[in-house]
């Protein structure tokens, strides 16, 4: 491994590192008294003094970090209120959901988002380029709850096109459980009503999802290209007597993928965060839904869980991307 | 970019400068139509905000009951929500909340923010490694999760999700000023100023900063649509502004069940949010193209 690589682990180690400082901050420190959030504000005396104790809360706060720490390090995030099991039980449950539904919703961004970043670049000050930027514009500005609201309205009220809310319909029996992922587990079965019927319901909250992308996706590209298509290398292709279509696919889109790379692995990071408003519209019982639902019943070890896992995720997506990133351009890892 | 070396910076042309820049900004509203709209946008919205008690046709709490659910008609515009409340009205307020939070939002962070950034850029080494890696935590969070547990921790209201927003927002201007300050400080008038014996602290905010505004700036406008976005989609799960406030993410969950049936209600507020942050948006969009020339004449 170069040392580029072993460095940009070292860093995310100490990220994570960071990131239980951070989570810990806010679920010891922050609130007044941790104990009334976690157990509520009708906890009985003995009770208070029982979880203090369990969770060290009587001793000074770097043992207390520690404490945490060594926790999360057996993969223990404490016990929700709301549903009484453990945290992480209950993430592993939800996790799947959100990851097929934020999967889909990144495919639906990179196959919009890309062409048409292309397209608007190349044709730039015409009318395509005017309309995509237009759309990228609303589309970065267009909150996801309404979006999921019109299009639910739309398609499933109204035109009765697609399936409404949830993963599945309740006529169809899921497969059996293996991996979580509906579409995974559909295929390993041989079921396939229950993938039409997963792929189908998968549509609405990906589109819902993925708008937010597809519009950052689309602007980056889009600059990436013209910064590309203005090079020295590129009058040189066409000067060769290539085909434009061949220098635009061949010779600028390989260049110009690399800064618009970054800008995808940041886009996963909206995606989770979306994901919290789009679950909520879509009823996906996924992670996004779970920390609602908990945050409104006060179930704070489950908030602070799913923040983890979240920030845990996203982490390594942004890792994988910068080792892409340094794989396709040698100027990263020789700097 | 203006200069500002000690003592001479009111020496050049004082009464030329300004017309040409305004001459220039003139021209450029011109060609770009879509960063004029923004900006009109903005100021519309701003007057709106502020002039919301006069135009507001009702009080945003007041209940037409026998009205309730009622269609956009002459007297109810907008119609009126599940309470029968007037909704334009709750919007014009809503306007005000908004203008609020993103304001609130952008000078919390703006100023945290910069302040980092300025700092690690400037005095370099070992602070620079610590306040850049306290930073890179916090890209480490996606936005409104990070925004979410800091509301839950606080507990739900509008003032705690102004501080949640700023909390998740303020790691981009560290960067962009950091940035900023790293190119500044080999530059020839920081070295005079350090030559003639200012403190580090006088360089930093009367010389580094000025000249460091343009991206700042330009992130603010963004981070003012950023913050109405994420406030309103705390508000929409329940951690923002809490009901009967006229908050426009409260009114579209408050109106989600009437999609179908008087969609009116949830569709205005939700008109509104659209409508300020693209108009934050282009505005951003412009001022970038107006203040960094790089980018003025490749995009």
């Amino acid at each position: 491994m170069s040392r580029y690589v072993l460095g940009r682990i070292a860093s995310t180690v100490l990220v994570l590192l960071g990131v239980s400082v951070l989570t810990f901050f806010i679920a010891h420190v922050v609130p007044g008294d941790p104990v009334l959030v976690a157990l509520g504000e009708h906890a009985r005396e003995e009770q208070i003094v029982a979880y203090r104790r369990a969770y060290g809360l009587d001793r000074p706060v770097p043992v207390q970090y520690a404490v945490y720490l060594g926790r999360l390090t057996r993969g223990d995030l404490g016990i929700s209120i709301r549903t009484r099991r453990p945290v992480a039980d209950d993430l592993q449950e939800f996790l799947p959901a959100t990851i097929e539904l934020s999967g889909a919703a990144w495919l639906v961004a990179l196959l919009l988002g890309i062409p048409a970043g292309i397209l608007s670049a190349v044709f730039k000050d015409r009318i395509f380029d005017h309309l995509s930027r237009l759309g990228a514009l609303i589309g970065a500005s267009f909150p996801v709850f309404w979006l999921g609201l019109l299009l639910l309205g739309a398609f499933y009220y109204r035109l009765r096109w697609l399936p409404g809310p949830g993963r599945l319909d309740v006529v169809i029996s899921p497969p059996p459980l293996r991996t979580g992922l509906l579409l995974v587990d559909a295929v390993l079965a041989g079921d396939g009503e229950a993938l039409r019927n997963a792929l189908r319901h998968l549509v609405l909250p990906a589109l819902t999802l993925g708008l937010f992308s597809t519009a950052v996706i689309a602007r980056m590209t889009r600059s990436a290209m013209l910064e590309v298509l203005f090079q020295d290398y590129i009058r040189t292709a066409r000067a060769k007597g290539l085909r434009e279509g061949r220098v635009v696919a061949l010779h600028a889109l390989k260049n110009a993928m690399i800064p618009t790379l970054t800008i995808i692995g940041i886009s996963f990071g909206s995606l989770l965060s979306g994901a919290v408003l789009t679950e909520t519209i879509f009823a996906w019982p996924g992670l996004g839904r779970y920390a609602t639902a908990s945050a409104i019943s006060l179930d704070f070890p489950a908030v602070m869980g799913v923040t983890l896992v979240v920030a845990v995720v996203y982490t390594q997506v942004n890792l994988v991307v910068d080792l892409i990133y340094a794989r396709l351009d040698p100027r990263v890892r020789y700097e | 970019m203006r200069g500002s070396i000690p003592g001479s910076a009111t020496s050049s042309h004082p009464i030329i400068q300004p017309r040409t820049r305004r001459g220039e900004v003139a021209r450029y509203l011109r060609r770009s139509p879509l960063a004029a709209a923004g900006g009109g946008i903005v100021l519309v919205y701003a007057l709106t905000a502020i002039a919301a008690p006069f135009l507001a046709p009702h009080p945003p709490i007041t209940q037409f009951l026998e009205d309730r659910l009622g269609p956009p008609s002459e007297t109810f515009p907008l119609g009126l929500d599940q309470l029968g409340r007037d909704i334009l009205s709750r919007v014009l307020y809503g306007a005000r909340l908004s203008l609020v939070v993103g304001l609130v939002v952008v000078v919390m962070s703006g100023v945290l923010g910069t302040t980092v950034g300025v700092v690690a850029g400037f005095v370099g080494g070992r602070v620079d490694d610590i306040l850049m890696r306290v930073t890179d935590i916090f890209f480490a969070f996606p936005a409104l999760i990070l925004a979410m547990a800091i509301a839950a921790a606080l507990g739900p209201s509008l003032t705690n999700t102004m501080i949640a927003i700023a909390t998740v927002t303020w790691p981009v201007y560290a960067r962009l000023s950091r940035a900023q300050a790293l190119v500044l400080r080999r530059q020839e008038f920081i070295e005079a100023a350090r030559a003639i014996g200012l403190s580090d602290a006088r360089i930093m905010v009367r010389h580094l900063l000025p000249n460091s505004l343009s991206p700042l700036i330009v992130q603010a406008s963004f981070n003012m649509g950023e913050a109405i976005l994420i406030a309103a989609g705390l508000s929409f799960i329940g951690f923002g502004a809490q009901p009967p406030t006229p908050e426009w993410g409260v009114m579209v969950s408050e109106g989600r069940d009437y999609m179908t049936t008087q969609w009116w209600v949830p569709t205005f507020p939700a008109l509104a949010i659209l409508t300020a942050v693209t108009g934050f948006n282009l505005l951003g969009d412009g001022l970038r193209d107006l203040l960094d020339p790089r980018l003025r004449r490749a995009v």
